[in-house]
């Protein structure tokens, strides 16, 4: 038997790491929401598998060896090949607004990538559909396979080249399918076919495996690619992992002179920078440092030297160190005590290995202690006071500008966020946060509103005067006082502002006519706003503003996301007279993005599967359909919800994929591997083992909705070990639950309708290629608790159609005749 | 109006002089795009205006785009839109170009400096008005091509050089008007040293296909500068009283 599951083990393995790469490698030639609707779509691949097997089962079956090892073998080659092809394709993101070719290509892409995915899921789908009595330990080898897979393919990228763990991955799919057919001894002339497929194929991975066989082509709209065009730019270093892959760059014709907001009034020139790109976008500047930092002139000039004319020798907290700018600044105005967290610890390693002379020894100064931690997890466990908090601006202008961040999650700027910050400041401290400003004003006033709830929940009585705003021609830089502003303090930010030639956007009683002196805007957008935001009627103007500016939270952690449905149609007319920069367009790739796997599944999937000769009553097959629709459904939203609750609390968004992820998979595939035992069981007790694991489901879930936050605030200080391990016992229950409908479901098919199971296949990839992206739309709109009681709802659902299934052609349990 | 729509005299027309027919439709585009351009720039005049200044548009009528966008994006040369020309680097949006050159009030006997030349375009539109346009490129083989493109279009008042546009062009300065045609971190000191007392600056900020919004940089007689961030379109945040 094992002759089977282990290759269903390797393929499942290889395709989840496959989908996991993709996105990284997808990351860095294009933007990260484009890679992730490209993948999303490329899920099609297992429902058209499953449409496939159905229509070709009668000739598939007697030669499912053959078939299998083909597949995996096809599966090996176009997961190379086809990511080749991919990003040979001219698609560029970027012009989608204006170019509807840029469709087709995307449509391309779509198609290329559906391809590996297809084959993968098509050893699976042979698997369940020609050896079906052996359903649950198929599952079961499939879900810990894929479990397995996302592990060792994150702990893999850090050590591996994206590219080589390509050709790693490639090779496990041929183990798998080289084993298996060794295993049958296949018969000639087929196969010796794939024989000699698979010689050559290892051939060609031998080949390739070296890093720099494989080019990553890289949009040539990305921060890198611009940077490298200029004479004489060029490469001196590189890394990369799981985390971003780092580029270092040296411009020495063309310095790089990356100072947001300098003041124009300032007489120093900027200094000699190295550029360090992650992912091919996002500058941060590593600045060659030769004398002490306390002579770098510029660093007076630019918004964030504000709060040190406010405080002395403060100690200060850096969240996001980046390349060290804010160390820098930090230093610069005599700081008593830096600490500095920065998540990326290879970019720690370049300041403190090979461009430590250059940068001064920055990060080796005695004042300076280094962190590598997520941000806010940092904040949380150390528990130190601080005088300021600055949180620093990693992000570029042209990725903010351009919306294609609009979906990213954010933890750093929530109001949870906000009043863990706040907490930690010493009476008088500050908390420091400059972003991009944009014009009409959204991420300004979203940290705004985000700043007031904090403040206000932390029990400020007037939180306005808590505040003080300024900003440059293109940052806005925002000081959130603990305790009111003093006057004296007030007429610091006003003369600094002065005579940098920065605005004040708001301090306490501002005077109206002040805000609009060097940088004029239209309107005083901003001073109006905030202005609004700290009145009465804060939440009229958030309703009427034509961006989303309320608080974001934990629970809606979209800080990037300002669009509102119903701007649509006056920002499409105003596109063509310079317009296009008021919609961030992540958002509507996402809901472009549903709307393309809707039509797509329809057309690929279910459309075909009409075709097959169906042997079962129509209400039955209707019922069956919509079950395992809504299993497909319900399974992610569950997933990514948890993947999101629990980025916190592992402190890492890519912990929290890796743990869940493979969490929830091998207990499912426990699940899965009980199954049979366990309707049994239930059944001799007259219950419905179905039933029994939704209502599993349903209180489990609702008490970790009370339970989690408590469960985090006690188990937070833990160390990384304790906290995954928590992870993982919270997980296993629910996923075990969570594990048990869906082969049931296959079960009860296999026994009563065999024909119906590629059809369960087909359902449930379809549903799954829907369900992450509409589980991210709903969580952008709603919140993430709501999508996990929407889950809640559709088990419940599923659950109710279960128990009467078999209800047009009634069979008495006792009659069911199980295979295993 | 493109040649698909040509009556069926006029294609047989087409057929027998290619070259002839092609200007001609290109010239028709062109018209059918400044139109475009004027009727949406009176529904969203530049600040102070009523409308673009029909000098502005008739400077764009007069430059033949498709020479200055790839060969394979000819087709869309007329398009008001952003196209890439390699490199990374973009031909502006047309209606941009109008309203940045419109903004940076061009006068018969004006010195311009451009930083970023690209593909040439906006110094050429910017030579039909002014008499002398600078232009600094960075990236060596736009530099090239466009020097030569405009050479060979007879832009005689139009210089260009390879070379790090933070500096500005000390030998010629100062400027009446700088144009940058990508915003940088930060505005460089050297330029705002280069524009004379009463000049203007104007720089798009934002993505290479979508504009944010323009900074506009104003030096008084005095020196004092003031900037404007103006948006390309008269859009108002919020809807009702407050």
């Amino acid at each position: 038997m094992h002759f089977l599951l282990t290759p269903v083990f390797l393929v499942s393995a290889s395709a989840i790491a496959y989908e996991i790469l993709l996105v990284r490698l997808l990351s860095i030639v294009q933007w990260h929401h484009f890679a992730w609707m490209i993948i999303s779509l490329a899920l099609l691949g297992y429902g058209v598998s499953g449409t496939v097997i159905a229509l070709a089962r009668r000739w598939l079956e007697p030669r499912f060896e053959l078939a299998f090892s083909a597949s995996a073998l096809l599966f090996s080659i176009t997961m190379v090949t086809c990511f080749l092809l991919g990003q040979n394709l001219p698609f560029n993101a970027l012009e989608i607004v204006w170019n509807p070719r840029q469709f087709v290509w995307l449509g391309l892409l779509y198609l290329v990538f559906v391809l590996p995915f297809g084959f993968a899921a098509s050893c699976i789908g042979l698997a369940f559909t020609c050896r079906n009595q052996q359903v649950g330990n198929i599952y079961f080898a499939d879900l810990v396979g894929a479990g397995f897979g996302a592990l060792v393919v994150i702990a893999s990228l850090f050590v591996l080249q994206p590219q080589q763990a390509l050709i790693l991955l490639s090779a496990t799919a041929l183990i798998a399918s080289a084993g298996f057919m060794m295993s049958r001894k296949l018969r000639p002339p087929a196969g010796w076919v794939i024989g000699a497929g698979q010689v050559a194929w290892l051939l060609v991975l031998v080949l390739l495996f070296p890093a720099d066989r494989i080019e990553l082509r890289i949009s040539e709209f990305k921060g890198l690619n611009q940077a490298l065009q200029v004479t004489g730019a060029r490469v001196v270093a590189e890394s990369s992992s799981p985390l971003g892959q780092l580029t270092v760059v040296e411009s020495p014709v063309v310095p790089f002179r990356h100072v947001p907001g300098l003041s124009m009034r300032s007489s120093h020139a900027p200094p000699d920078q190295l550029a360090v790109f992650t992912d091919g976008d996002s500058i941060s500047t590593i600045t060659r440092v030769e004398s002490a930092p306390e002579q770098l002139g510029w660093l007076e000039d630019i918004p964030p030297a504000l709060p040190y004319r406010l405080l002395e020798q403060p100690k200060v907290l850096i969240l996001g160190a980046g390349a060290g700018g804010d160390v820098l600044l930090a230093l610069h105005h005599g700081a008593d005590q830096v600490d500095a967290v920065e998540l990326n610890p290879q970019m720690i390693e370049l300041l403190r290995d090979r461009y430590a002379a250059y940068s001064g020894r920055l990060y080796e100064d005695e004042r300076v202690r280094i962190h590598v931690s997520e941000a806010r997890g940092f904040v949380t466990r150390s528990g130190e006071v601080y005088d300021l908090i600055q949180v620093g601006l990693l992000d570029s202008f042209a990725v903010s500008g351009s919306g294609v961040q609009s979906l990213n999650e954010s933890y750093l700027y929530t109001v949870e966020a906000m009043q863990t910050y706040l907490e930690q400041l010493e009476p008088g401290g500050l908390l420091a946060i400059t972003r991009w400003l944009k014009v009409p004003p959204r991420d300004s006033l979203k940290l705004v509103a985000t700043l007031l709830e904090a403040m206000r929940l932390n029990g400020a009585a007037e939180p306005g005067r808590q505040l003080a705003v300024i900003r440059s021609w293109n940052t806005v830089t925002l000081l959130a006082r603990n305790g009111e502003f003093t006057s004296e303090e007030i007429s610091i930010i006003r003369e600094f502002a002065r005579q940098k030639s920065f605005d004040t956007a708001y301090y306490p009683s501002m005077p109206p006519d002040e805000a609009n002196r060097f940088n004029r805007l239209d309107q005083p957008w901003l001073y109006q706003g905030i202005t609004a935001l700290i009145s009465e009627n804060a939440s009229r103007f958030m309703d009427d503003y034509k961006f989303h500016i309320g608080a974001a939270t934990d629970d809606r952690p979209y800080f990037f996301h300002f669009f509102k449905w119903r701007v649509l149609g006056e920002v499409l007319e105003l596109r063509k007279r310079g317009g296009a920069g008021l919609v961030e367009w992540g958002y509507l790739v996402l809901a472009a993005t549903l709307v393309q796997s809707l039509l797509l599944g329809v057309l690929l999937i279910l459309l075909p599967l009409l075709l097959v000769r169906r042997d079962w009553p129509v209400a039955e097959g209707g019922r069956m359909s919509a079950y395992f629709f809504l299993l497909g459904l319900a399974f992610l939203f569950v997933e990514m919800a948890f993947i999101q609750k629990f980025i916190l609390f592992l402190s890492h968004p890519l912990y929290s994929v890796a743990v869940v992820l493979a969490g929830f998979l091998v207990f499912a595939g426990l699940g899965s591997h009980f199954s049979a035992d366990l309707e049994v069981a239930f059944e001799k007790r007259g219950f419905s083992a179905v039933v029994a694991a939704v209502a599993g489901i349903v209180l489990l879930v609702l008490s970790y909705l009370v339970l989690l936050p408590w469960l985090f605030a006690q188990f937070m200080g833990e160390s990384d070990a304790v906290r995954i391990a928590i992870a993982l016992v919270t997980i296993a229950p629910l996923a075990f639950c969570m594990g048990l409908p869906f082969p049931l479901g296959l079960r009860y098919a296999a026994s009563q309708v065999p024909g119906f199971i590629p059809w369960a296949w087909g359902i449930n990839g379809f549903a799954s290629v829907i369900s992450a992206t509409l589980a991210t739309l709903l969580a952008i709109e709603l919140g993430f608790t709501y999508v996990l009681l929407m889950a809640l709802f559709l088990y419940v659902l599923a659950a109710l159609l279960f128990i009467h299934l078999g209800r047009d052609r009634p069979v008495s349990s006792a009659q069911k005749c199980y295979l295993d | 109006m493109r040649p698909g729509s040509l009556s069926p005299l006029l294609i047989a027309l087409l057929l027998f002089s290619p070259v002839a027919a092609d200007a001609a439709s290109y010239k028709e585009e062109r018209a059918a795009l400044i139109e475009e351009v004027r009727i949406w720039g009176k529904r969203d005049p530049p600040p102070g205006k009523r409308s673009f200044d029909e000098k502005v548009l008739s400077a764009l009528n007069e430059v033949r785009r498709h020479e200055f966008v790839p060969r394979n994006a000819r087709d869309e040369a007329y398009a008001n839109h952003p196209l890439p020309i390699g490199h990374g680097q973009t031909i502006s949006q047309p209606y941009i170009v109008a309203l940045m050159t419109d903004l940076v009030n061009p006068e018969e006997g004006d010195v311009v400096l451009e930083i970023g030349t690209g593909s040439g375009y906006q110094a050429a539109v910017l030579a039909k008005l002014v008499k002398k346009v600078y232009s600094i490129e960075i990236i060596e083989p736009l530099a090239k091509s466009a020097s030569e493109r405009l050479d060979r279009l007879g832009y005689e008042n139009v210089e260009t050089r390879l070379g790090d546009g933070y500096y500005g062009w000390e030998e010629h300065a100062p400027f009446d008007a700088i144009v940058v045609t990508a915003a940088a971190s930060h505005v460089p000191p050297p330029l705002i040293q280069q524009l004379k007392p009463g000049g203007r600056m104007i720089i798009p900020v934002g993505g290479r296909f979508m504009l944010q919004y323009l900074l506009l940089i104003e030096k008084a007689i005095d020196g004092e500068i003031v900037t404007r961030q103006i948006t390309a379109v008269r859009f108002v945040p919020l809807t009702g009283q407050h």
